[in-house]
């Protein structure tokens, strides 16, 4: 079997101790820092018991905080969705100059820290801000008011649907667009035909991540917030609240129905991984 | 039409917001901007942030080179799994995260239990910001590097191999060198992402004025006592730093790129 020049098994494989050894700090590692916080979170929600975990889920404030954040992120992600499409569209289907400086500007809000992404709409729309007292005369109102937190969330989920889409859309060039372009589609049917279903899968990916993020946003909104419980609470900030006044098994049973959402999130994601055979 | 609509967004939504933090400090003099940013407490909060950062990306290089290699190299049971729930911190809302490190590392919790009689205490200390911060910063290494692994031609190890290197050799001669542009590039991610993170953090820390305030937090302070000006000078600050980062990641990748397109063309 093995000829004088074959490479010894050892050599191009670790030994069994040490596989086991890597393999069991890599879990024991994982173990601690994502699994321990992830059961804690459900254990602690239900530790009262299942009453106390509807009770404080129905609490009319936990509700109004629930339909919040729905709402926000029911303008948030749409807006986003479409500005990330059209600027993987813009990317990939046309040359330019300053591509890549336009690429670096869509990915700004990442590199931005939430809080100070908050600042900058109190700067804007603040009482002292820019268009402070315009607002005020004419009885609007951005910062501690629905308004700011939507446009606090999109600024910071704007990059994720385009983020998604540029690099998968880079990749598949233009051949096909022009195929049928040529063949006589109109713009608008070689977009609904051609273009995207080949990208559908990316741009689920890319929505799915906004999603999560808008209506886990937590830094940006708590700044513009103003934290008025029942108006201007989303979940995030209910969580705080209830934490700060020592509600601990109200502010995870809150908790817990993001960390399902975040599960929701990553099964998506794995299934579209797979489905698409990335992995 | 595409772009049209790209760049109009983009100004609305990301460069009126953004310059706004510059024509604040405009605003400002030169001497009230620099109190502003170099008073104690403010330079206290930029040791912790960055130290905090810094270590914990650190320990994500660390992990997170050898959770991509558990992944991508050894099959064991519930591999999958795991390699999905390795971007939990990406979907998790940081203040769930906040609460649940904080409880896990209180005095009473699972785990500051066991560490409590040793004398290390985690919650509301320096320590509790690392610890929130090497758990949002743990996917990016992972995940910058696994592609590079999966990549690597195993031919390069058997012609290591056959040339009699051991198996030590080959991986600290041969195949880390191969990891090394992708684990930077996620150990400046991770750290980007550090320095600017909030929500995991403050549950954890404690939030004491010169010893366990994170700047994000001096900020929202800041703000809170109206203090606007101080407030945006520190932003300030933070932004120019944050954006350096931002270009390094872009430039790192253009470099990567540019060598694997000079690579290909030779090979």
């Amino acid at each position: 079997m093995s000829g004088p020049k074959s490479i010894p098994s050892r050599a191009l494989s670790e030994p069994r101790w040490v596989r086991f050894l890597l393999i069991g700090t890599a879990l024991v590692f994982l173990g601690f820092f994502l699994f321990l916080p992830l059961v804690l979170v459900f254990h602690e929600a239900f530790k009262d018991g299942v009453a106390v975990y509807l009770a404080a889920i129905r609490e009319p404030v936990a509700l109004a905080a629930v339909r919040l954040t729905l709402l926000v992120a029911f303008i948030a992600v749409p807006i986003n969705f479409l500005f990330g499409l059209a600027a993987a569209w813009a990317i990939s289907k046309f040359r330019f100059r300053g591509k890549n400086m336009l690429i670096t500007l869509i990915d700004l809000p990442f590199a931005v820290s939430p809080v100070i992404s908050g600042v900058m709409f109190v700067l804007l729309f603040g009482a002292h801000g820019f268009f402070g007292p315009w607002l005020q005369s004419h009885d609007l109102r951005v910062i501690f008011a629905v308004p700011g937190i939507v446009l606090a969330t999109m600024f910071v989920t704007s990059p994720m649907v385009a983020r998604e889409l540029i690099p998968l859309m880079q990749a598949q060039g233009s051949d096909e667009e022009e195929a049928a372009l040529t063949l006589g589609a109109s713009g608008w049917q070689t977009f609904f035909k051609v273009s995207l279903p080949k990208i559908r899968w990316g741009l689920l990916y890319g929505v799915v991540l906004c999603n999560a993020r808008a209506m886990g946003e937590f830094g940006a909104v708590s700044v513009v917030s103003g934290h008025v419980r029942g108006l201007t609470n989303t979940m995030p900030l209910h969580i705080e609240i209830l934490y700060n006044e020592y509600q601990f098994s109200a502010a995870f049973a809150v908790a817990s129905l993001l960390a399902l959402l975040a599960l929701v999130t990553l099964a998506i994601k794995s299934a579209i991984e797979w489905r698409t055979g990335r992995r | 039409m595409a772009l049209g609509f790209t760049l109009l967004y983009l100004g609305l939504m990301v460069m009126i917001p953004l310059s706004t933090v510059f024509l604040k400090t405009a605003t400002m003099t030169w001497t009230a901007f620099w109190a502003a940013v170099s008073g104690p407490r403010a330079l206290a909060a930029y040791r912790l942030s960055l130290g905090a950062s810094l270590i914990a990306a650190a320990i994500n290089v660390v992990f997170g080179l050898l959770v991509a290699w558990v992944l991508e190299r050894y099959s064991f049971p519930g591999r999958r799994l795991i390699d999905a729930f390795v971007d939990l911190p990406f979907a998790l809302p940081t203040a769930v995260a906040g609460i649940a490190l904080a409880t896990i590392y209180a005095k009473n919790g699972w785990v500051g239990r066991w560490l409590e009689p040793l004398g290390i205490q985690v919650a509301y200390t320096p320590l509790g910001v690392v610890v929130a911060l090497t758990f949002i910063g743990l996917p990016f290494v992972v995940r910058t590097v696994q592609p590079v692994l999966t990549d690597l031609d195993p031919e390069v190890e058997e012609a290591a191999a056959s040339l009699g290197a051991g198996r030590w050799q080959t991986f600290r001669r041969v195949i880390l060198p191969e990891l090394v542009p992708a684990a930077t590039t996620g150990f400046v991610l991770a750290f980007a992402r550090a320095l600017g993170e909030y929500g995991s953090v403050i549950f954890i820390a404690g939030n004491m004025p010169m010893r366990s305030e994170i700047t994000p937090l001096l900020i929202m302070i800041k703000l809170e006592q109206y203090d606007y000006a101080g407030a945006t000078a520190i932003a300030m600050v933070f932004l120019i730093a944050s954006f350096a980062l931002l270009f390094l990641v872009n430039f790192l990748a253009w470099r990567r790129n540019r060598r694997l397109r000079a690579g290909e063309e030779a090979g």
